[in-house]
């Protein structure tokens, strides 16, 4: 009753371009080749699941340009591999919602403090039961409704709502990525499905991997790049915050599949993957679609801004004196239209980055004000209990993979295996005897999402450094985990 | 017969549900699904919900009906305890269930953010049904 899924698993021919640099040949369907920037370690786990094949697919779309590429944290997904990379020309391409996944905008938040690790670790579990109280983990429901008029300003508008609701500031919007505002947005392409799972959802963390983690400087490898992002020495606290655009970031995926699947049965017939149906350029459902992911995305700008809002409320609690700036807020699920030099010419292009992170070099025209000179912070978080990274941009990465580079560890192990490798409190009295405190609101979520099941992360951070498409500029290690 | 189980993914979660009928497979899939976030046989059966799905072919339908259940969590924060009755009827469906509101006596593991169609399959063999499909959390 069901065709089988056509994804390759293996062999797939690589060919090697430079250390960290593979390309997989184009053939048959392929458009243009794949580059993959792994070590050979990184690689290896690839060829375990079907994120080559699924590459080797990504290539195989209308108006693609130079590469589908994927990113060092790279694995399986759905169409497209997490860590997927791919430009599509705005008349000859189009929009693929497998090319961005189910958590539209899902991204970091980065803020900085003027705490030091040794204020931090006697005060840590008072802060983790504050944070725990003022940001919903898990199914718990918002501390914020909105009515529907309400929720279409602010899927229209993004984080400049809340900062006119009494939410965070301006220095917020100016240190986030499109200042936290999609302007294509229009909410009255998000189907009313997808409003009613998101009006529940605002400020709310959700759970899988997402997180609220208290870290410390580690490491600080590039001083003077670090220190215009704020961070200005060893032991400094920061605190990262991984969420995305909930219920309605999802439902909205869900229905523009569907009415994809609906609207060009003569694509699917031709894909070699349902998930990698797309809405040709040109198309009213490709801009619909546009439209609607935008609003989407700007649901999720609004949660992370205000989590960031409701975060220091809960730190001025336990630390009356203490200041938190917003360093950086980045997506790593989300499609753009970017200009990017190909063959000499610019092009406009449809730029899908799922599971990867945009990485503009020094000077790139849309890098707000404060990053101009340096380049943007790339926000790459580890798995609890393991290291996370700030990276900046680069020329190198503009080249060679549209301005973008790894969001993270990547997972390796699948969670049926991780629950029956851990248990949740045992993870826990690991992480305690590194002087990581945890508070989550399933035991079961914390096994699944132990250290020992994603890659690993300074592997990645290395392969991205390596091959010039982020360089590396600060470590942090975790204080406190809230885990969702 | 074990009526679902749960098979190994790297990121997300597979699962396999078997009925003597498409509605029973179907209904198999939907506990299944639930029972990614809570334990749906520990929900009491205190609310009742009814709904209607339509699809293209029987993997549309299938999709539709099980993201009703997550619709269902996020929108009314409703959580699946058991469906009283399903009727398909060609690429249609018709739903009647029972569950509870979400509080925090329910242990919850995790979220489902989607249903997807990768490797999603419903094969008939023997008189048996068997359903294959993948969820994203």
């Amino acid at each position: 009753m069901t065709r089988p899924n056509q994804t390759e698993k293996e062999p797939i021919e690589l060919k090697k371009i430079s250390d960290n640099v593979w390309e997989i040949p184009k053939s048959g369907e392929m458009k243009v080749p794949t580059r993959i920037f792994a070590s050979e370690k990184l690689l290896e786990k690839m060829k375990q699941d079907r994120s080559l094949g699924q590459a080797k697919n990504v290539a195989c779309l209308p108006g693609i340009y130079k590469y589908a590429c994927v990113m060092p944290d790279g694995h399986e997904g759905y169409g497209f591999p997490i860590g997927g990379v791919a430009a599509l020309d705005v008349k000859t391409g189009g929009i693929s919602p497998g090319g961005i996944g189910y958590d539209i905008n899902c991204g970091v938040r980065l803020l900085q403090t003027n705490l030091t690790k040794e204020q931090m670790y006697p005060k840590i579990k008072d802060l983790l039961d504050a944070l725990f109280k003022s940001v919903p983990a898990g199914l718990g429901g918002s501390n914020i409704t909105v009515t529907t008029e309400v929720l279409d300003g602010l899927l229209n508008n993004g984080a400049k709502w809340a900062v006119e609701n009494g939410y965070g500031n301006q220095d917020d919007l100016d240190h986030c990525e499109s200042n936290g505002c999609m302007e294509q947005a229009d909410a009255s392409r998000v189907s009313d499905k997808a409003k009613n799972r998101g009006r529940k959802q605002l400020a709310t963390l959700g759970s899988g991997n997402h997180f609220l983690e208290i870290q410390y400087v580690d490491e600080i490898y590039d001083v003077e790049t670090a220190k215009a992002f704020g961070i200005t020495e060893k032991d400094q606290v920061v605190l990262m915050i991984h969420c995305g655009s909930r219920g309605l970031g999802h439902q909205v995926c869900s229905d523009y599949l569907r009415e994809m699947e609906r609207t060009f049965p003569e694509i699917i017939a031709k894909i070699p993957d349902k998930e990698l149906i797309y809405a040709p350029a040109g198309h009213k459902l490709c801009d619909d679609y546009l439209k609607a992911m935008s609003a989407a995305a700007n649901f999720a700008w609004c949660n992370r801004h205000i989590i960031g809002h409701q975060t220091r409320l809960a730190f001025k609690k336990v630390f009356p004196d203490v200041e938190l700036k917003t360093v950086y807020d980045v997506a790593h699920n989300i499609c753009k239209v970017e200009e990017h030099k190909i063959d000499g010419e610019m092009k406009k292009v449809y730029l899908h980055r799922k599971g990867a992170t945009r990485a503009f070099p020094p000077g790139h025209p849309e890098l707000a004000e404060a990053y101009r000179s340096v380049g943007q912070p790339i926000i790459l978080p580890g798995s609890m209990g393991t290291a996370s990274y700030i990276l900046v941009g680069t020329e190198e990465g503009m080249e060679a993979t549209f301005g973008s580079t790894a969001h993270g560890a990547g997972r390796v192990m699948s969670r049926h295996e991780a629950l029956r490798k851990f248990k949740g409190e045992q993870v826990k009295k690991d992480l305690e005897a590194q002087k990581i405190s945890l508070k989550s609101a399933s035991w079961k979520g914390v096994a699944e999402e132990a250290p020992g099941v994603y890659k690993d992360i300074d592997e990645v951070a290395r392969v991205s450094d390596e091959t010039g498409i982020g360089r590396k500029v600060v470590r942090l290690r975790p204080i406190g985990v809230i885990k969702g | 017969m074990k009526p679902y189980k749960f098979l190994p993914h790297t990121a997300d979660v597979r699962i396999e549900a078997y009925g003597k009928s498409l509605e029973e497979a179907f209904i198999n899939s939907a506990y299944a699904t639930t029972d990614v976030v809570t334990d749906h046989s520990k929900v009491a059966a205190v609310v009742e919900k009814e709904f209607t799905a339509k699809g293209e072919n029987q993997e549309s339908l299938l999709y539709d009906f099980l993201e009703q259940f997550l619709i269902l969590i996020d929108a009314d924060g409703f959580l699946l305890h058991e469906i009283k009755s399903l009727e398909i009827s060609g690429n249609k469906l018709s739903v009647k269930c029972v569950g509870d509101s979400y509080s925090e006596k329910y242990s919850v593991h995790t979220h489902v953010k989607a249903i997807t169609y990768q490797e999603m399959s419903i094969v008939e063999e023997d008189g048996k049904f068997v359903i294959k499909f993948i969820v994203d959390i």
